[in-house]
């Protein structure tokens, strides 16, 4: 077998072993579901939504959610194997450097996957209705998966980039205040303050991971763009999917090749 | 002779402190050399050097291509994982066969507790395992830091012997240890380190020449003649140069009855490593 698959299959043996899929999973599924069944509160009768509306709680639930749980699964992933001392024994293992980072994100990768997939999916089957849209649906589950890849992706970069766990622990979550809380305000602020140009706006509001991953689920089908509250606003803020997907691989493999790169020249 | 390991003047510097300062070492297929030096003297720094996961800033390493094995200073494995896992997983990684494993456990005798996870295991116990990850694919060069911390006097000879019959079997191994009488009889050549650089390398016998350390002989007078055997001897505890060693031994010996005893010590690796390491740290 393959170093990279070696090291993924053990990255997700620990993961099962250490309790982490299952908490990742039953936090999805629990918060999930509990949108499918609450989705129709305020109408009085509590009963599953079509998927549609689901699809617009789940997207925002997904979007605090996942990084979060990505940075969590992530920032230990190197620093804390130098920490723990395990770190020296395997790299005088024939094995290069950016193996051990691509297995690890693969490993936590699925990890992510499996979590996402089983706790939205309960969440769909709930609230799936007569007619059920699968296929906004699955671009969710799909783009939430990719948005756990760009925070795992961030969080190795993190884990290969400062000597202690304790520092990359408090990196991650200052991270995650950053990209999920704090640009968004920020943006806000200054669309409040200012007159952008739609263009700019738009631009910056693609740049950052969050936002493209909310712009791709809530005004990537039509269905869904009733529900989102993004029907009027929909044309300025529209952008290709096509290009919201390509700005979120970028957020993955750049982090990924600098974490490499770093770890390639970190002296263990 | 085949060389397993030969470092050239090799440097490594940590900022501006040299922690590797032209060192030039080789260790041979079949020969055992131990390493030593106080903490801090460099000893691991040039294990991972040898080990390529540290470039020389200058100088060269060459070691034999393929089968390395590493046991580093107090190892450490996931401890969620069971024995036989570890294994498993560093017999993937160096893609040995997975019957390699059960053979290991066996040897280092954690058959038993193959099926436990780390985090139950004793000291001793990951000690063993490390020393079975070292031994995977049966390598050529073996480079063990620190490798008997831990494990009791039995548990040492064992792994002593282990060591033996595979430096017997050709490989060659560069061992550290703090614990200097346990390596004599067990070690071809000694290094020692120091700020660094390498101070001392040969066969112990020739460091004993080298450094020219006084022999102790220890006289044991007869009953309430102690003073008196003192007084003509210059005390009963005494230390000469090899060279006088045998004068010394006829002056003893030409006082008759009142000696019940003499014990004659020659100096040990703990006072050839004390000269060679304390004198450098004063300089």
């Amino acid at each position: 077998m393959n170093a990279v698959a070696v090291i993924a299959s053990r990255e997700l043996r620990e993961g099962i072993r250490n309790k982490w899929v299952l908490a990742a999973t039953a936090v999805m599924a629990a918060l999930a579901v509990a949108l499918a069944f609450l989705g129709t509160a305020p109408v009085g009768t509590v009963e599953a939504a079509p998927l549609e509306v689901l699809v617009v709680s789940l997207a925002s639930l997904a979007i605090f959610l996942v990084p979060l749980i990505a940075l969590l699964l992530a920032f230990d992933g190197i620093v804390g194997e130098a920490e723990r001392g395990t770190l020296l024994l395997l790299l005088a293992y024939p094995v290069a450097r950016w193996q051990v980072v691509a297995g690890k994100f693969l490993g936590q990768l699925s990890i992510l996957a499996f979590a996402i997939g089983v706790g939205f999916g309960l969440a769909g089957l709930a609230a799936r209705g007569d007619e059920p849209a699968w296929a906004p649906f699955l671009a969710l589950i799909g783009s939430s998966v990719l948005l756990g890849a760009v925070f795992l992706a961030l969080g190795l970069l993190l884990s290969t980039a400062v000597r202690q766990r304790a520092t990359a622990a408090g990196a991650a979550v200052a991270l995650w205040l950053l990209m999920v809380v704090v640009f968004d305000l920020a943006l806000l602020a200054v669309l409040v303050a200012a007159d952008l140009p739609p263009g700019l706006f738009r631009g910056l509001l693609a740049a950052s991971p969050a936002d493209a991953f909310r712009l791709l689920n809530l005004t990537g089908f039509e269905g869904v763009r009733a529900f989102s509250g993004l029907a009027g606003a929909a044309d300025e803020a529209v952008l290709p999917p096509a290009l919201l997907v390509g700005v979120l691989a970028a957020w993955v493999a750049v982090p990924l090749a600098a974490a490499a790169i770093l770890f390639t020249r970190r002296q263990p | 002779m085949n060389t397993a390991l030969a470092l050239t003047d090799v440097r490594k510097y940590f900022g501006r402190r040299a922690a590797v300062d032209g060192v030039t070492l080789s260790v041979a297929a079949g020969e055992r050399v131990a390493l030593l030096g106080h903490n801090g003297a460099g000893k691991s720094t040039l294990m991972k050097l040898a080990l390529g996961i540290l470039r020389p800033d200058r100088g060269a390493v060459a070691s034999i291509g393929g089968q390395v094995g590493f046991l580093p200073e107090n190892v450490s494995f996931h401890p969620a994982m069971t024995g036989r896992e570890i294994l498993a997983f560093y017999a993937a990684l160096k893609r040995r066969p997975a019957a390699e494993v059960a053979d290991l456990l066996e040897g280092v005798g954690l058959t038993e507790a193959a099926g436990r996870f780390v985090a139950t295991y004793s000291k001793g116990m990951r000690q063993r395992l490390g020393l079975a990850q070292a031994l995977l694919g049966r390598p050529r060069l073996l480079l063990l830091d620190e490798p008997t911390t831990g494990l009791d006097p039995l548990l040492r000879r064992r792994f002593h012997d282990i060591v033996r019959d595979l430096a017997m079997g050709g490989a060659g191994v560069l061992l550290s240890s703090h614990l200097l009488t346990d390596l004599e009889a067990r070690t071809d050549r000694v290094a020692i380190m120091a700020r660094g650089r390498l101070v001392a390398l040969g066969t112990l016998d020739q460091l004993r020449r080298e450094t020219a350390l006084p022999v102790r002989i220890r006289v044991i007078a007869a009953d309430g003649r102690a003073a008196e055997v003192a007084g003509r001897l210059g005390g009963l505890d005494l230390a000469v140069p090899p060279a006088e060693k045998m004068a010394a031994l006829r002056r003893v010996l030409a006082l008759g009855p009142l000696v019940a005893d003499v014990e004659v010590e020659p100096p040990g690796l703990d006072a050839i490593y004390a000269r060679y390491a304390g004198t450098e740290a004063e300089a």
